[in-house]
Formats: C-alpha cells, structure tokens, sequence
C-alpha cells in the first residue's frame, strides 16, 4: 500500500485549493452564462469536486483522462488552464478546442486530456483503447475513465469493462454515482443500485467510496493506480457524491427536494476540508484569505483572457475535418 | 530488372497478403475483430495470419461491436495502428456512435489536436442469399458523415493496395469489401506497388455514356459494357473507388465528354451515393448533359432471401445495358 499519501499542510492545502479553484470556476460560469456569454449546455460540477481532484492527484503525467461532459472539474483538476477553458466556453479560438466543442468537449492534447465526451458511455471504449495502446507503447501508464451511474446502463459499459477486464488493461474507471441520471434516480434505473457489484462482475477489483472526501478518494484511487501499474489490470472505483446544481441550466429539478440537497450540502466537501484544516491548524485563516484571492484573480484572469480572444474565421470551418498529419 | 510476370490471386489473397504487409512493415499494426484469428476470419481473410503474427498481432475479440470500433480508435489515437474488422456492415450499426461520434468528430471538434488514424474494414453487400438483415450496402451512408475516408475496393489491386494507403493516412478510413467480389480472381501488375485512395479510375474508356459504379456493381458495369459496344455503343466505365471524398474532377471529365451518366450502386436509391453524384452533375455540370441521369440501385426493400427475388432486388446488368441503351438512343 503506497505510503505517498500525506496529509500535511502542503497537500491539504492542495487539495483544498484544487476543489475551490473548480468551485469558483464553476461559479463564474454561472454568471457568463447568464449573460450569455457561454451559451448552448452547461454541466456544472458543484459537490462533485472532491472526485476530480481526489483521482487526479493519484495521476501523473504518463496517464490519460477521459470523462464526460461534466468535464470542467476534471479539466482542470489535470492542469488544463482556466483561460483555455474559458475562451472554449466563450467559444473563442483560444480556447482549447479552438471554440469547436464548448463546455461538453474540453480537449487538451498537453495533460492527455480526451474529451469532454457527450454521448453517455462513449468514452468508455475510447478509454480501453488509450489503455491498450499505453500496454504497448507506454506501460505504466494509466486511463483514467469518468462516467456517472446513469452510464452503468449503457451496453458500452459492459463491453468495455468486460474488454479490460479479459486483456487486464490499464483502466481506473471512475464511476461518479451522483444518483441522478438527468432526471431518473437510480433506483429506477438500476437493477442492483450498488454499481461497484458490476466490477465483481467482470472481475475487476472495485470498491465504493465516499465521494465527498477527496483525501479518501485520493486513497482509493491511490490504491488503484498502484496496483493498475503493476500490471494488476483494470480497477473499479465508484464514488458516491451528489451535485448540488442542476442537471444543466435547463433543469427545473423536479425530481429531487431541497431538503434533499439541503442534507447533502451539509457534506460540502469544500466547506467540511476548510473546517478541518483550519481546525487541525493545517491552514491558517489568512492563508484561507490568500488562497481565495488567488483564486479570484486566476479566475478573473482567465475571464479576461475569453473576453479578449478572436473568433475563428469562417474560412476555417472545414479546418481539421480531416488531418494532414498525428499531431499527438 | 526483368519484367515480372503479373500476379494472379484472389480478391481475398490481395486483402489478406495487404493485412500481412502491413504487420510486416509497422509493428505498430495489429488485427482486431470477431473471429479474425482461430476461426481464420469469417470470409477467410485472416486465415493463417493468427499462426504468423501470433495473438497480440491477430486480436479475437468478445461480440461487442462498439468496443471494437472505439477500442481501436482509442488505440488509434494512443499511438498504435489498428485494422479493425467488424465482421460486416451490418453489425457495424452496433459500432456507429464510435465511428461517427468519435473517429469522425474528435480531429475537428478538438481543435486539431487529435488525429483518428483508425482503418476499419467491413464486408458489405448481397447476393449470397443472407437474407436482410445480411446483405445491407451502407457504404454510401456512411460516406454521408465529414472526417471520414470511405474506401470501396472494387479491383485485385485496389483490395491490394487500399490498406496500406489507408494506413499511412492520418485520418479514420473505412474499407468496404464486397462479400461476392472476396472469390473474384485477377492479375496484379507487379509494376503497381501502391495505390492512391483519392481518385476515381476509368476502368473501360467510351465516348457514348458514362457509367459510374463500385464495388461489385463494377464487373456487372463491365459485364454491361461488353454487351452494348457489341450493339456499337461505348460505354465509359469509371471505378469511383474512393466514395468520401468522392472524385468529382475524374467524374465530371468523363460525363463532360460523354454527357451521359448512368450510376450504379448497390446501396437502396433513396438518398444514397448516387442520389450525391447525381445531385452534383446537376448542379455543376447541367449545361454538360444531354440526358437525364440515371440510377441503377437496390430496390428500396429489406434484401430478400430466395434467389431470384434477391436477384431482383439487387443492381442488375441488364437494367444497366436497358439504361445505356435508353439514353445513346432514345426511341
């Protein structure tokens, strides 16, 4: 079991700070969208954080990410800049998608970061091909594959966790139970609701976990990692969070009760880690103050950075239908 | 260098020997598909392949179509060179949302940083009696979707030589290979030893009409064309080859001189690739033509089973010989 994990002052902070930078993005854009300045679906990742930044943190930068159109907090959990971000949602050429994918299709070939995928369960196959060919080309190296319950239905699921499983590929799929698919819960769409029993299915080794804990998501997924290196095969990891926000800006959220919510809010992973850092004396409160200003500029910055970017030509647009060379 | 004498094989050798190039060359490369290995492919294609290269090289894989097509594109986009074969266009509308959402949608909706070098071959069409759910042509539909590369061997060599040129090719390509034409046999001109996969190729030069086709519609073109220049009429045989992105330059040449164009394809007629092709004659070359166009397709039924009601389903020579004749001379 790795001994990397320490929760010190440093990687508390860390951890604290990661999920507040994607809180306080997610937060901006809110505000852009409402005056619309971003446009078309937004996801937002509210209560979610502590999944990203946990997984991520267990990751370096031999691995690969795929996820879904919830993507910013990934996004930037892996180190995708905040301004490319931005100027993709603003649908800037300076964004990282050169403004051709939006908030669902955050690409950064840099962190090995594949999308930003919109059809539910779609990545899942891609992530078992980045994974056979990393057995290949780069062992060691791990897929890390997000994808929420409600992609548990998909046959796409089931083929791809069948295929790591038979050629032991080097997947962590990250299954994000936030108990909503839209708008089903998942008791109406799931036979068995404990999504981590598929894994034993497939035999591949998985394990439910509280996912509004980042440092136990870091753990798990820390375990997982380790043990994918090792030629262990794919792992299974379902995290069991909730979203705070709607499905999408269009959601009117009838499924759910506030006191619902309300109940998990109070298992805010930002507001429960800034609590027990500040308790535990790991952080002080004027480095809580630091922090949140630094944020605040970096996400000013990265506003201001969409707001002066250009827009891509019409000329452009049949630009990379097809390529003329493997940039990656 | 002596000339060497031309090479006489099968449709399913030239597949098979460009398969067993390919691993040869770029270690990179390797089969993935429903019982591409033990079985020895299910039209033989792979036969053989799975004791040569071994199972790392020749991948059994599980029936899952859509982790097929998106395993490889994801192996694809990770570095290596997949060949992924879906046992046959029918079962390739399981892989669909892979090919289209992904293999073709990531190179642009990323912004260029991703290339889909991904080649998935299929088998395609009717005519052995499989019945509906068999014998479908989707060749043509699947060259209605941008990014993709739509490859239709209609020749030894082009079976040949495709693979190799849709390999070296950035971009996500799909190879449709006719399950009539696999048994076909030919000569190689060892002087070719590589083919292009962006041109249309005159097969039969004719001044009279021009018959535009793939596939195995190309030897009943053929077929066709020997029967009307016995009646004094020269008909132009243009192999399209490449149906996305289609050769209109080596089109519109042919049709501009003849001013008569006849397509033949297998695909249903109702929004297929030559609805496309007629639809750009009109628009681009309609002060060219003489007569009207005409298409010779499935008909727009679910391909039945019993030979003769499949054969009347399916492109037949003799509607190509009566549409000839119609537009050289009009009665």
């Amino acid at each position: 079991m790795s001994d990397r994990l320490k929760l010190d002052r440093r990687h508390g902070q860390h951890l604290f700070r990661e999920m507040l930078r994607i809180r306080a993005f997610e937060a901006k854009c809110v505000e852009l969208y409402q005056a619309q300045k971003i446009r078309g679906f937004l996801h937002l990742y509210d209560g979610e954080e502590a999944v990203a930044v946990g997984i991520m943190s267990a990751l370096d930068e031999r691995d690969s990410v795929v996820t879904t159109y919830r993507d910013h907090g990934h996004a930037i959990a892996r180190g995708v800049g905040m301004g490319p971000i931005m100027a993709e949602m603003f649908g800037k050429q300076e964004g990282c998608s050169r403004g051709r994918g939006g908030s669902m299709h955050i690409f950064d070939r840099q962190t090995r970061f594949l999308g930003g995928n919109a059809i539910v369960g779609g990545g899942l196959p891609l992530a078992v091909g980045t994974a056979l060919a990393d057995q290949q080309l780069r062992p060691g190296a791990v897929t890390a594959c997000f994808f929420g319950e409600g992609a548990a239905g998909e046959g796409e699921f089931h083929e791809s966790m069948n295929l790591a499983s038979l050629w032991k590929l080097p997947v962590l799929f990250v299954c994000e139970n936030n108990l909503y698919a839209m708008g089903v819960p998942i008791e109406l769409a799931e036979a068995d609701t404990e999504i981590f029993h598929k894994a034993q299915a497939y035999r591949i080794p998985g394990e439910q976990v509280d996912g509004m804990n980042p440092v136990a998501v870091e753990f798990a997924a820390r375990r997982a990692v380790e043990s994918i290196r090792a030629g262990g095969g794919p792992y299974f990891l379902e995290c069991r969070t909730y979203r705070f926000r709607a499905h999408s800006m269009f959601d009117a959220q009838q499924y759910r009760t506030r006191d619902e919510i309300a109940q998990w809010k109070e298992r805010d992973p930002l507001a429960r880690m800034q609590a027990w850092l500040l308790d535990s004396h790991l952080m002080s409160d004027a480095e809580l103050e630091a922090i949140k200003a630094e944020i605040d500029r970096e996400v000013e910055a990265a506003v201001a950075f969409a707001e002066a970017g250009t827009w891509e030509s019409e000329a452009d647009l049949e630009r990379f239908v097809q390529m003329s060379e493997v940039p990656q | 260098m002596t000339d060497a004498a031309p090479i006489r094989m099968t449709y399913r050798e030239a597949c098979r020997q460009a398969i067993r190039d390919a691993l040869a060359r770029d270690p990179r490369c390797f089969v993935m598909g429903e019982d591409v290995g033990l079985y020895g492919g299910c039209y033989a294609v792979t036969k053989g392949l799975l004791e040569e290269f071994g199972p790392e090289r020749i991948r059994d894989m599980p029936l899952a179509e859509s982790v097929i097509a998106g395993a490889g594109i994801g192996a694809a986009i990770g570095g290596l060179r997949p060949i992924v074969e879906i046992m046959t266009c029918n079962f390739s509308l399981l892989a669909l949302d892979q090919i289209m959402n992904n293999a073709a949608t990531i190179p642009h909706m990323s912004g260029g940083q991703f290339a889909v070098p991904v080649v998935i071959r299929m088998a395609t069409g009717g005519g052995r009696q499989l019945a509906a759910q068999h014998s479908h042509s989707l060749e043509g539909w699947y060259a209605h979707i941008p990014g993709l590369t739509v490859l239709a061997p209609g020749t030894i060599e082009d079976a040949r030589y495709m693979l190799a040129a849709a390999l070296d090719d950035p971009n996500p390509a799909l190879i449709f290979e006719h399950i009539v034409l696999y048994n076909a046999e030919g000569e190689l001109d060892p002087a070719v030893t590589s083919v292009d996969i962006r041109s249309a190729r005159v097969r039969r030069a004719g001044g009279d009409v021009t018959i535009l086709t793939y596939g195995n519609s190309l030897p009943k073109s053929l077929a066709a064309a020997d029967v009307l220049a016995s009646e004094g009429i020269e008909a132009e045989v243009i192999d399209l080859r490449v149906l996305r992105p289609l050769d209109t330059a080596t089109i519109f040449a042919s049709v501009g001189r003849t001013r008569r164009c006849i397509i033949v394809d297998e695909g249903w007629k109702s929004g297929s690739i030559s609805a496309e092709i007629a639809a750009r004659l009109a628009e681009d070359l309609f002060f060219e033509l003489d007569a009207p166009i005409r298409r010779i397709c499935s008909r727009e039924v679910p391909i039945p089973y019993a030979a003769h009601m499949e054969e009347a389903a399916l492109p037949r020579t003799a509607d190509i010989i009566d549409a000839a004749r119609g537009l050289v001379r009009p009665a």
